[in-house]
C-alpha cells in the first residue's frame, strides 16, 4: 500500500507588502491509502493553507511553495497547468465550508454536477445525468431526481453541503479534502454530514484530508489527528492514541479545555495565555515556547525536531520527555 | 452587592418574557411572489424569566429565533406583541422609559469587528455610550480607561488603538468593557465567544464570570455550543422554531432532558472519544423553514416518538415544582397514554 500523499518539508510563504508571511513552515504528513486525517489547529495556524497548497489552489504570483508535494506518487510542484487540471476533480477533489459561496448561483446543482463529470469523461448528456442521479442517492439526497432541478439558494445548509460532496465525488477522486466541512452546519445537522463522510469513505476507499479546527468532529470520523501550531504539525498520531495519551504542551492544553466535563461549573477553565505568534515574525525556536508552562531557555533559540515516540506518533518538543503524562479524556470522565 | 436599583427584591425576576410574538411579514419589493399573509414567524408566544443574578443559556438551531429574541429583548426591533416586565415594571410604561431601560440592558454581539466604530479608537467607542447618556467626557474616559485594565488589556498600550489593530479576542474584550460602561443590569451575549478560538475562548469565559461576580450581573447566554452553555448557565432554554421547548436548570436540561428535541440535541454532540463514536444520527434532515412551520407540534416532523395527536394539537407548556418545564403532549395528563408505544427511554439514555 503507497501513500496517497506526501508531504516532506511542506513550506508555504505568502509575498504581502513589505513583508513575508511563512503560513507553513516544513509540515510532514503521509496520508495512506483509504486513510482519513484530520488536521487540527486554531486559526491562522495554517491547516487550510497546507490543505489547498495539495491542489496548488494558491495564487502562483503571490505564493512560493517548496519541499517535498506529492499525490498519487507524482510531483504536484513540478506539474504544468494542463497536468493540474487533470489532477484536480479526478485524483483530488476537494469539500469547502460554505457551499452557498462554492456552487454557482446560477447553474441548477444538476447542471452543475453534470458539467463537471462531462469535463472529465466522455460521456453522453443523458449518461451524465443519470450518474449525477446515483451522486444524489449516494449522498443521500430526499427525491434526488427533483433537487438536481434546484438552485444551490433553495435548499437547506445541510443539502448544500450534500449537493456540495456529490459534486466532489462526480469524477471518482481517490483523494478528498474537506475545508472545515460541517463548520457552518446545525449541530444536528453536522452529525448527519460526518456520519455520510464515513460512511462514503468505507463504501469508496477514498483518503480523506479533513481540516477542522473541531476536535470532537476529528475525534468522530479520524484514523489519525495531526495537530497544527504556527504553520508546523507540532504532534500526529493515531486518533485515539493522541486523544488519551497527548504528549505536545498544546495539544494537552487544548484537549484539557475541550473533553467533555472539562469544563465544571463554578470552576475556571484552564487557558493558554497569550496568543499565536506573528506569522511574518516567527521566533527562533519553539513558536509554543512563549505560551508554554514547561518551557525551559534552550526552547526559544532552539527549533525542536520531530520524534516518534511510538508507530505513528510523532511529536516536536524538545521537554516531551519531561512533561507529565495526562489522559485528558479519562481525567474529566472522572 | 446591594444595589439602589434592586426595585423589586431578589425575588422579582430582572426579566419577564411573555407571550412574546415577532413575525417578519414577506411582502413588498423584494419578494413579488410572496402571498401577503405569509411571513416568518421568528419568535411565536416565547415566554421565561430572567432571575436576578443567574446566567440563562438559550440553545438551539440556526433559525429558530435565539438572535431574534435577544434583540426584541433589548427593543432593537419591536414586537409584535408580548410584554416585557424590567424588574416589575413594564418596559417602556411610564415608570420605565425604553431610554432608562436600555442604560440596564447591554448586548454583546458576536462579529467583534463589524460592532466596532472602525474610525473610533477603542477608548472613544467605550466612552461613547456614558456622554449620550450625560456622563462628562473626562469622566467618560476615566471609565473607559478603568474598564479596559479590568478586561485585560493595560490601558497605556490599548486606549488609542483602532478596533483593526487588535485581535479577535481582544476586540470581543473590548465589546464587553463597552456593554459594561453603562453599568448594565443584564447583559445579552449572542454567539460572543463562538468566532473566538478555543483557547482564546477560554480565556473569555473566564473573563465574564469575574466580571458577572465583580459587577453583580444577570447574563443571557445565547451559543450553539452546548458545552460552553452548560458550563456558564446555572438554568438553559431550548428553542425550536420560535418557541421554548423546555427550560430548567443546566444539570435537569443536560442530565434528564425531557424533550425529544433536547436529547437529539444533545446526543448531536460529537462523542470525543474515536473508540466511541456515534453510530446513528440521532435526527434526520434540516430543521424546517420557519416561514411554514409544521401544524400541531412543530417538532412532530422530526420526532421519533411523534403520533398522530402531535400533528393535531400544539403541545402547551408546564413546569413541574422544580421549574423543569417542557412542552411535549408525551408529558400532558390526557394524552401521555398516547405514547405507549414510542421507542424505549432507554434507546435515547
Amino acid at each position: 500500500m503507497h501513500d496517497m500523499i506526501t508531504l516532506r518539508d511542506l513550506q508555504v510563504q505568502f509575498f504581502a507588502p513589505k513583508k513575508l508571511i511563512r503560513a507553513v513552515n516544513g509540515v510532514n504528513l503521509n496520508v495512506g491509502q483509504g486513510e482519513v486525517v484530520a488536521l487540527i489547529g486554531e486559526s491562522g495556524s495554517g491547516k487550510s493553507v497546507t490543505l489547498r497548497s495539495i491542489m496548488r489552489l494558491h495564487s502562483e504570483r503571490s505564493t512560493r511553495i517548496s519541499g517535498g508535494l506529492e499525490v498519487d506518487g507524482k510531483d504536484v510542484l513540478k506539474m504544468s497547468q494542463r497536468e493540474l487540471a487533470a489532477l484536480r476533480g479526478d485524483t483530488v477533489a476537494m469539500i469547502f465550508q460554505e457551499p452557498l459561496l462554492a456552487l454557482d448561483p446560477v447553474y441548477t446543482v444538476g447542471a452543475q454536477i453534470i458539467e463537471a463529470i462531462r469535463r472529465h469523461k466522455k460521456v453522453s448528456k443523458a449518461e451524465a445525468h443519470k450518474q449525477a442521479l446515483s451522486l444524489f442517492e449516494k449522498v443521500r439526497i430526499p427525491s434526488p431526481e427533483r433537487r438536481l432541478d434546484a438552485y444551490p439558494h433553495e435548499m437547506s445548509g445541510g443539502m448544500r453541503q450534500r449537493a456540495m460532496i456529490a459534486l466532489a465525488l462526480s469524477c471518482s477522486p481517490k483523494v478528498l479534502l474537506a475545508d472545515e466541512p460541517t463548520t457552518a452546519l446545525d449541530a444536528t445537522v453536522q452529525i448527519q454530514i460526518l456520519l455520510l463522510l464515513r460512511d462514503l469513505q468505507k463504501e469508496l476507499g477514498l483518503s480523506i484530508v479533513f481540516v477542522t479546527h473541531d476536535i470532537g468532529a476529528a475525534a468522530e470520523v479520524a484514523d489519525r489527528i495531526a495537530v497544527m501550531y504556527a504553520g508546523k504539525i507540532i504532534e500526529q498520531g493515531p486518533a485515539a492514541e493522541l486523544l488519551t495519551r497527548p504528549r505536545h504542551p498544546y495539544t494537552l492544553s487544548l484537549l484539557k479545555s475541550r473533553s467533555h466535563g472539562a469544563m465544571q461549573k463554578g470552576q475556571r477553565l484552564e487557558t493558554i495565555g497569550g496568543a499565536p505568534p506573528d506569522l511574518s515574525n516567527l521566533p527562533a525556536g519553539c513558536a509554543f515556547a512563549e505560551r508554554c508552562k514547561y518551557a525551559v531557555a534552550e526552547c526559544s533559540s532552539v527549533q525542536p525536531r520531530d520524534e516518534t515516540l511510538s508507530p505513528g506518533h510523532v511529536v516536536s518538543c524538545l521537554r516531551v520527555h519531561q512533561i507529565p503524562r495526562i489522559n485528558p479524556v479519562a481525567a474529566a470522565a472522572l | 452587592m446591594t444595589d439602589e436599583r434592586d426595585i423589586g427584591g431578589p425575588r422579582q425576576p430582572l426579566l419577564q418574557v411573555r407571550d412574546l410574538l415577532k413575525h417578519f411579514p414577506l411582502k413588498g419589493k423584494g419578494l413579488p411572489f410572496a402571498s401577503p399573509r405569509s411571513a416568518v414567524r421568528a419568535v411565536d408566544g416565547v415566554n421565561f424569566d430572567i432571575l436576578k443574578g443567574e446566567t440563562l443559556g438559550v440553545v438551539g438551531e440556526s433559525g429558530c429565533g435565539k438572535s431574534t429574541t435577544a434583540r426584541v429583548l433589548m427593543q432593537l426591533i419591536s414586537q409584535d406583541s408580548g410584554e416585557l416586565v424590567f424588574d416589575g415594571e413594564t418596559v417602556g410604561s411610564r415608570a420605565l422609559p425604553l431610554r432608562q431601560f436600555r442604560r440596564q440592558t447591554q448586548m454583546v454581539f458576536q462579529d467583534s469587528y463589524s460592532s466596532l466604530n472602525p474610525r473610533m479608537t477603542i477608548e472613544d467607542s467605550i466612552a461613547f455610550a456614558p456622554t449620550v447618556h450625560g456622563l462628562p467626557s473626562r469622566e467618560a474616559i476615566t471609565r473607559a480607561r478603568d474598564l479596559l485594565a479590568r478586561v485585560g488589556l493595560q490601558p497605556e498600550r490599548f486606549a488609542g488603538r483602532y478596533p483593526h489593530e487588535l485581535s479577535g479576542g481582544q476586540r470581543q474584550r473590548v465589546n464587553i468593557a463597552r456593554a459594561l460602561a453603562l453599568e448594565p443590569r443584564l447583559v445579552i451575549l449572542d454567539e460572543a465567544v463562538s468566532a473566538l478560538d478555543k483557547s482564546v475562548e477560554a480565556q473569555v469565559l473566564n473573563l465574564l464570570l469575574d466580571l458577572k461576580q465583580e459587577f453583580g450581573l444577570t447574563y443571557l447566554f445565547i451559543s450553539h455550543d452546548l458545552n460552553v452553555v452548560r458550563f456558564i448557565s446555572d438554568r438553559v432554554l431550548v428553542m425550536y422554531l420560535g418557541q421554548v421547548v423546555e427550560i430548567g436548570s443546566s444539570d435537569q436540561v443536560f442530565d434528564q432532558p425531557k424533550h425529544p428535541y433536547t436529547r437529539a440535541l444533545l446526543k448531536s454532540m460529537p462523542s470525543m472519544d474515536p473508540l466511541q463514536r456515534t453510530m446513528e444520527a440521532p435526527l434526520a434532515g434540516d430543521p424546517p423553514n420557519p416561514i411554514n412551520p409544521p401544524g400541531g407540534c412543530r417538532f412532530h416532523t422530526r420526532c421519533a416518538y411523534a403520533q398522530p395527536v402531535c400533528s393535531q394539537r400544539a403541545p402547551t407548556f408546564s413546569s413541574d415544582d422544580s421549574g423543569h418545564g417542557v412542552a411535549c403532549l408525551r408529558y400532558e395528563a390526557d394524552t401521555a397514554s398516547l405514547f405507549d408505544h414510542a421507542p424505549s427511554e432507554a434507546s435515547h439514555a
